[in-house]
């Protein structure tokens, strides 16, 4: 197991409603977004049971910050060895979804 | 275009059958309730233990629901996820809901916790008892890729009706234990159409655990709870004495059948490797006075009708 953290700072305020996507499943990810004051930061932390791939998952968080820049989010993934595809696709999921159900709720 | 009952995950099983935006959620992800042993083993947690419990409404009716999630080890019961079952029956043992639903994927009880898991199942079956007892029906829906084994497979049959698809599974131990334990010549866990005959949802409809057997469809497993809620349960004398009887003959009955072919052939199935590719219309209607509860109830000279040349027909 890994404990990995992450701090993207400098991102857009994103309003949303808690959301969790994905199954914690061989090669799959469960991904949990919730809102966080974190001023304009999103904070990610990964647990991992595939070590030593830390600069894989910096990669990979580094290219989803730079295409969604969300601020005050907190992401929080358990991951039993999914590939960096299947990562980025569901961080996506998950932010479509956070932003979503914000919508949906207003 | 209808949505795959199987292909769902627990919390899309939720969402389709459930009234829109009437679902909530108790002890959701976000309160990351995680099972301490897994932890202990160093071994990932999913946040929710792979059990979403709650309550919503199916057709306006007031249901409580927990919904196993097979991806996270096979939706095995550990202490934590026990527990949020148990803490749900309880709740609708005081607060008197239409019903409650219990979406079952689960190989049983999750090994890494062992001891743990027994009692958490254990107190499952005393809850769902207890519930029913409380007049709260209590209604069981499997059809997912999982299954349902183990303690669960028991804890189902304690639940008010069974609502099973083809492609659902119940059983007590599940086919690669079975394997493991008497070797591939007593059961090759890895024959599917074997697996299926001796556990599969037709066969369990046929032998009458499951009272009810659906297409694989979200909109066919709402049809049947509604139903389900709306008859109720029959708590007369009668009813318990005509299962009680069922079960006790079964042995006698069944007790020589080497596979679920045998069984048929004996419930008067002049054909039974075609009830495979029957669509599940045609193996209802086929079904009819097929069942073992029909033998049950059929008086000799109903039997004799049919030209059932059974030995061990009454």
């Amino acid at each position: 197991m890994e404990n990995l953290k992450y701090r993207f700072d400098n991102g857009k305020p994103t309003q949303g409603v808690t959301a969790i996507v994905g199954v914690l499943g061989s090669g799959n990810l469960e991904v949990l977004v919730e809102p966080a004051a974190l001023g304009g930061a999103c904070e990610i932390e990964v647990k991992t049971a595939a070590n030593g791939f830390d600069r894989i998952w910096q990669a990979v968080m580094k290219d989803f910050f730079a295409r969604h820049r969300v601020g005050d989010i907190r992401i929080s993934v358990n991951d039993a060895g999914a590939t960096p595809a299947i990562v980025s696709l569901r961080l996506d999921q998950a932010i479509e979804t956070y932003i979503a159900q914000g919508k949906i709720k207003t | 275009m209808t949505h795959s009952y199987y292909e769902s995950s627990a919390r899309a099983r939720i969402a389709g059958l459930l009234d829109a935006d009437s679902f909530h959620e108790w002890l959701p992800a976000a309160d990351r309730l995680t099972s301490p042993h897994l932890a202990a083993l160093e071994q990932s947690a999913a946040f929710d233990d792979g059990v979403i419990v709650g309550r919503g409404s199916i057709a306006g009716k007031q249901v409580f629901f927990a919904a196993q999630e097979g991806g996270f080890m096979g939706g095995a019961v550990g202490e934590v996820h026990g527990a949020k079952i148990v803490g749900m029956l309880e709740r609708a043992v005081r607060d008197h809901p239409a019903a409650v639903l219990l979406l079952l994927e689960t190989g049983g009880v999750r090994l890494q916790e062992a001891n743990a898991g027994l009692i958490a199942v254990s107190e499952v079956m005393r809850a769902i008892l207890s519930a029913r007892a409380a007049g709260v029906p209590v209604i069981v829906a499997i059809g997912g890729q999982y299954g349902c084994f183990g303690g669960m497979g028991i804890a189902s049959r304690c639940a008010s009706a069974i609502i099973i698809s083809e492609e659902g599974r119940l059983g007590l131990s599940g086919p690669e234990v079975i394997e493991t334990v008497r070797g591939v010549e007593e059961y090759d866990s890895r024959d599917r159409a074997l697996v299926w005959r001796t556990v599969g949802g037709k066969h369990r409809y046929l032998l009458g655990e499951c009272d009810t057997i659906v297409p694989d469809s979200m909109e066919a497993f709402q049809r049947a709870i509604i139903a389900c809620i709306n008859n109720g349960e029959d708590w007369s004398l009668e009813a318990l004495e005509r299962e009680h009887q069922l079960l006790g003959d079964r042995v006698q009955r069944f007790g020589s059948c080497k596979d679920g072919r045998d069984i048929w052939r004996e419930l008067g199935w002049a054909d039974p490797d075609a009830i495979a590719m029957m669509d599940n219309d045609e193996f209802i209607a086929a079904a009819q006075g097929r069942r073992a509860k029909d033998l049950e109830c059929a008086d000799s000279s109903a039997l004799e009708k049919r030209g059932d040349k059974s030995p061990h027909s009454i």
